[in-house]
């Protein structure tokens, strides 16, 4: 990614050194995830790993260049519906259906964000949210996305024609493998000097442009990586449970993501994945009471935002005086 | 009858007037969300909720006290404005100093709080609510048939709308208001109470939305869900007209319903996503938005 210091201003030498803790903490994280499935049902933890990549996507804008998008579902669930469609009826081998999912939801991330990034703050939020309404009425009139049903029974198919993926140990590897090259593909962003500009327009957009730095350019790139990285989790997902459907590109979708980063921590790395695996963790024991899962939901946003703002993975970092 | 492009004027007056209703709904609810925002700094996700809230209490009050829709368009704001008041003294007021971010987390998660407890309890069909007696039939006016409560809707809401703009544009209180939104610490030290002037328009901004959803409960159902859905087309009607003016609120409220409605009758595909395109529109020609005073 040359365009840090060539095509956008002036060049920034900060490259931050991994540091011992975040090293560690991830070289733990990784041994947990290989030997969870002994312990764990597969297809909770890769519903986990998923969620818990699109957590770090939403992470990327709001932790690092402090933009609320209220419409990540938008990018999560198309994603869903071109991997579930490209797998299903074009017949594309896996890897393919998920790369083109996962491009279109670049795309849409590029026009949203366009569109979005001309208004700052509270604006912002409200704009992504209405933008991913429209594309929520689209997905309910769009013929190829089947409506209520959704796209179902999608094919597994075979990873680069060779490794089965109906075998539930080969599927969790590669989810395994997308969700670890994801997290550490997000942490270099957000460690490379690009990174370090974004953290800048966060602190203090106006110093940032005075200092030459032209800050929309970084907030697009910034909210189309995020895209990016989101569709990936939902076109993953969409093989995972083989269904693409409504629920992942409604708005309640959104809120989940928001929330699953704001009890992890939101801005730090290792958050968004303890909120996602804390969140669908706690779904599945409250699968049996209905509709008050949006009551515990709304419960745990009003607790976060007025006595926990840190978060769990912030608390503990503060606790451990170390950055996680 | 007649025609216009070959459809009827019942169909396109018809339109007109859905269009209209719903833009008196967008109305009512963009302006309490913009006088909210100018005192508190805080989006308020909960307003689609405590619309909702005004809808089941009209219900409530119909099934449980024999109170009608007189009754019900009086003390459904009440209400509803006091527990505004307590969830402004509660919780809003601790998040002042923090980001506005925080305030529409806040709200956002009261909204799923309400939603949630009345889907439990009422499923997502929606409660028939009737017109009140006195407002039942409607008239001919030659061109369209127009129901006498949905015009008792657009003339009561235009004129809540322009009571409002009248409080807060030209009287003191008023003035006291938007002294309050420029510069709360120097109002202060003039004597005034802004922490009371704040909690006090937070209940009155609810209490627009619960009203709101009174007069909406005789037109559409009933239903937990009848918020949300309407809150984010709120959303985009705010971004569209930008919150700085409450004429601009007003405006773009009713114009954009009277928008919806008419592409229901030429292109109704649209008619679901013609705000949002608006918006999108509206973003790359004016960003600041039509009434906006800068981004």
């Amino acid at each position: 990614m040359k365009l840090a210091d060539n095509a956008l201003g002036g060049p920034v030498r900060m490259l931050a050194k991994p540091n011992l803790g975040e090293g560690f903490a991830f070289a733990l994280m990784a041994a947990a995830l290989i030997v969870a499935p002994l312990f764990a049902y597969p297809v909770f933890l890769m519903k986990a790993l998923c969620f818990a990549l699109f957590a770090c996507a939403f992470n990327l804008l709001i932790g690092y260049v402090g933009l609320l998008s209220f419409g990540h579902a938008l990018f999560f669930g198309w994603a869903a519906y071109v991997c579930a469609h490209a797998a299903k009826v074009w017949g594309l081998t896996p890897e393919l259906a998920i790369a083109s999912g996962t491009a279109v939801a670049a795309v849409l991330g590029a026009i949203v964000g366009a569109l979005a990034i001309r208004r700052q703050g509270i604006y912002f939020a409200m704009i992504t949210l209405a933008l991913a309404q429209m594309m929520y009425f689209f997905a309910v009139q769009a013929p190829f996305t089947h409506g209520e049903d959704g796209i179902q029974a999608v094919p597994r198919g075979r990873l680069f024609g060779l490794v089965d993926l109906a075998d539930q140990t080969n599927m969790y590897v590669m989810v395994l493998v997308v969700f670890l090259a994801g997290f550490l593909l997000i942490y270099r962003i957000v460690n490379s000097p690009f990174g370090e500009v974004l953290k800048a327009i966060r602190e203090n957009e106006t110093r940032a442009v005075s200092l030459g730095y032209k800050t929309e350019r970084y907030k697009l790139l910034a909210f189309v990586l995020s895209a990016t990285f989101a569709g990936l989790a939902g076109a993953t997902k969409a093989l995972v449970f083989q269904l693409a459907s409504l629920t992942d590109v409604d708005w309640p979708m959104s809120g989940e993501v928001i929330l699953m980063t704001l009890v992890g921590g939101l801005g730090t790395l290792f958050g968004p994945v303890a909120g996602a695996f804390f969140m669908v963790t706690l779904e599945n024991y409250l699968t049996t009471i209905g509709q008050w899962v949006f009551v515990v939901q709304g419960a745990i946003f009003v607790v976060c935002v007025l006595l926990f703002r840190r978060g769990i993975i912030g608390e503990l970092a503060q606790f451990l005086r170390i950055k996680l | 009858m007649f025609e216009v492009l070959g459809i009827s004027s019942q169909a396109l007056f018809g339109q007109l007037l859905i269009g209209l209703i719903n833009g008196s709904f967008y109305a009512l609810l963009s302006l309490g969300l913009a006088v909210i925002f100018g005192m508190l700094n805080i989006i308020n996700f909960t307003h689609g909720a405590q619309y909702m809230l005004g809808a089941f209490t009209a219900f409530f009050l119909l099934r449980y006290a024999g109170m009608g829709y007189w009754w019900a368009i009086v003390v459904a704001p009440l209400v509803i404005g006091l527990t505004g008041i307590i969830i402004e003294r509660l919780f809003l007021q601790w998040l002042y100093k923090l980001d506005h971010l925080y305030g529409l987390l806040l709200t956002f998660g009261l909204a799923l709080m309400f939603e949630g407890t009345f889907r439990n309890f009422f499923g997502s069909s929606g409660l028939p609510y009737s017109v009140p007696p006195e407002l039942q039939g409607g008239r001919n006016l030659g061109f369209m048939f127009l129901p006498n409560y949905r015009a008792w809707v657009v003339l009561f809401s235009l004129a809540v709308c322009l009571a409002t703009w009248f409080v807060i544009e030209r009287t003191k209180l008023g003035s006291y208001l938007r002294a309050a939104t420029e510069n709360p610490t120097l109002v202060r030290a003039f004597g005034i109470n802004v922490p009371r002037m704040i909690t006090l328009t937070y209940g009155f901004g609810v209490a627009l939305a619960a009203l709101a959803g009174v007069m909406a409960a005789p037109i559409y159902n009933v239903s937990p869900q009848m918020g949300s859905n309407l809150i984010i087309v709120v959303f985009a009607v705010v971004v569209i007209g930008g919150m700085g003016s409450i004429m601009g609120a007003i405006v773009t409220g009713f114009g954009l319903g009277i928008i919806e409605g008419l592409t229901k009758v030429f292109f109704p595909e649209a008619s679901n996503t013609v705000i949002f395109i608006i918006m999108a529109i509206v973003l790359l020609i004016r960003p600041a938005g039509l009434f906006g005073r800068g981004a």
